[in-house]
């Protein structure tokens, strides 16, 4: 392919600071507080990875971390400023897919900034630079329909960073992706991390990915949903698969936030939450594989 | 065009809709030449039972009572070139178009403020689903009562055929669009009228596609009854009332080859508009075409 000239803008990272946030649900006699005082920091140019049992309220978080819901108490604040409504500074990567079916991959990805009015030959250029980093340069006039997977994740990414958000907000964007494409693209999203180094937040219930992609990674609790560890992931990056199964450092890292999950499962499952035995289940097998 | 053809040609399930039409065509006309189901000496010991079931002829019923289709063939041929057979497929063809886009473009905008508007939702909802229950031929006599002519009466009943069926599709389909494309065009930074046009416009169109189809089918249903009761709207009668006219005036008249005629126009002109519409749709969501 011919020389792309580097038509990046300069990324400026943010860094998000919640406090004593909580979020409740429903009429105040049968109030069910879904996040209750949890503080955490989403560190500059860091890749956070927030791990967790599944329901244990971390699209809830995610929701408020976009703006597209409010916290019933505490403050979140992005580089200073209390954030108000969803904003291109902070882009959520969904769950499965939300590219538009209606579009092309071409025009998913140059939404952004068309609907902003910001289209201009500098996007435009950016768009294509984009289009060739995610390796979609020939499926551009397909629909979404009509990409696999992996490809839909990867088209999605480029949504995102065409905008150039501060913080991207990734809500277990490789769900539903069969093992060996998860892997993939795992190494291609660190790898286009570790490029930009925005500053990223990725949600996940999955310990390996956390290990594998996180620069900090937040243990979570269930529900109500509270921060019970912050653990520093210092394995050295370019990081790859291979290396990281043989590095004694990042098992003892998985173990470490295994067993803190763990725990916080027992404890929920003695309560009987179905979540939690799922998770439980998922944690023998792991446990076992470990 | 001839690869197309060619297709056709070595496609079994093109094959297997000839041969079954072939074979009704077949089965139809021994039916009709047989004039009679069963000999009167058979059934002559329950002739006090079909009496009372009210059959007062000598024969049970059976396709003898319906034209053959040599002879409906025969009775198409003479009416082809009558142009009273042509202005009722006009007739017919325009109220139906007149009703369908007349309920396309009150329909769909309707549809779609009860989905995006609360207060619309407020004021228009509960009325339109009082009125939506009542059939459109119900409407027939009070709707020659306050339009000024016949012909916008009967283009008013096929237009309530359409309209629920359309508004009730868009409303539905617009709602159902995930909510996660809202949010990922907010925070894009869509304004309200970006997330409008790019997001639920085309989110609704499969559904608007769908209603319209449906809607379409119950415009010709409802055409022909219209035209049957009100007396086609012409003042001279066999001239141009429409195909639903054109079936009662046969009858009427006595001329039951005609009949049939005039109903296998309407199921050709149904399955014409229909594959029109089915076309347009394919054309207006490139998207669904590809999965």
């Amino acid at each position: 392919m011919s020389a792309v000239l580097n038509p990046r803008p300069k990324i400026v990272p943010g860094e998000i600071v919640a406090e004593g946030v909580s979020k409740s649900y429903g009429a105040p006699q049968f109030r069910k507080e879904v996040v209750q005082n949890c503080s955490f920091t989403i560190e500059r140019a860091k890749l956070t990875v927030m791990v967790g049992p599944s329901g244990c309220g971390k699209s809830t978080l995610i929701r408020l971390l976009a703006g597209f819901e409010q916290p019933s108490a505490g403050r979140i604040v992005l580089d200073g400023a209390p954030l108000a409504e969803p904003s291109r500074d902070r882009l959520v990567v969904f769950q499965e897919t939300a590219l538009f079916p209606w579009m092309t991959t071409w025009d998913n990805i140059l939404y952004g900034p068309r609907a902003r009015g910001e289209l201009s030959r500098e996007t435009r250029e950016f768009g294509e630079f984009l289009l060739a980093k995610v390796g979609l340069q020939d499926f551009r006039d397909k629909y979404p329909g009509q990409l696999s997977g992996g490809m839909q994740r990867r088209a999605e990414l480029a949504r995102a960073m065409i905008n150039n958000p501060k913080v991207m907000i990734l809500d277990e964007p490789f769900r539903g992706l069969d093992a060996m494409t998860k892997e993939l693209m795992w190494e291609y999203y660190s790898r286009l991390y570790e490029e930009n180094r925005r500053t990223n937040f990725f949600v996940t219930t999955d310990i390996d990915e956390a290990v594998f992609l996180a620069d900090r990674m937040l243990v979570m609790s269930n529900i109500p949903t509270q921060v019970r560890a912050v653990i520093d992931v210092d394995l050295p990056r370019p990081r790859k698969l291979v290396d990281l199964v043989e590095s004694d450092r990042a098992n003892d890292i998985k173990k470490q936030a295994l067993s803190i999950l763990h725990a916080e499962a027992m404890r929920s499952f003695s309560r009987g939450s179905k979540a939690a035995a799922d998770f439980v289940d998922a944690y023998l097998k792991r446990a076992s594989r470990a | 065009m001839s690869g197309q053809l060619a297709k056709f040609a070595t496609n079994r399930a093109f094959w297997r809709g000839v041969i079954a039409v072939a074979v009704f065509l077949v089965l139809w006309e021994i039916g009709a030449r047989s004039k009679q189901w069963m000999t009167p000496e058979f059934f002559a010991p329950f002739k006090a039972l079909l009496g009372a079931m009210g059959f007062k002829k000598d024969y049970l019923p059976w396709i003898g009572a319906v034209p053959a289709p040599s002879a409906v063939l025969k009775a198409w041929i003479a009416v082809l070139g009558q142009a009273g057979y042509w202005q009722s497929w006009y007739m017919s063809f325009f109220r139906v178009m007149g009703g369908f886009f007349a309920a396309m473009l009150i329909g769909i905008p309707f549809g779609l403020a009860l989905a995006v508007s609360r207060v619309a939702h407020g004021i228009g909802f509960p009325t339109f689903e009082v009125l939506r229950p009542i059939p459109p031929l119900a409407w027939v006599p009070a709707s020659i009562i306050f339009w000024p002519t016949q012909e916008l009466a009967i283009t008013f009943i096929t237009f309530l055929g359409a309209f629920y069926t359309i508004v009730i599709n868009v409303l539905g389909g617009a709602r159902s669009i995930d909510v996660r494309y809202f949010q990922a065009a907010q925070s894009m930074g869509s304004s309200r009228w970006d997330i409008f046009r790019r997001i639920i416009l085309p989110g609704t169109l499969p559904s608007i596609m769908v209603g319209s189809a449906v809607g379409m089918g119950i415009t010709w249903e409802v055409v022909v009854a219209a035209e049957m009761i009100s007396g086609g709207g012409s003042q001279q009668a066999g001239t141009g009332g429409g195909l639903g006219f054109f079936i009662w005036n046969s009858y009427v008249g006595g001329s039951y080859e005609q009949i049939v005629v005039g109903m296998i126009s309407i199921g050709i002109a149904g399955f014409a508009s229909s594959e029109l519409l089915r076309w347009a749709g394919r054309y207006a969501t490139p998207w669904l075409r590809v999965r």
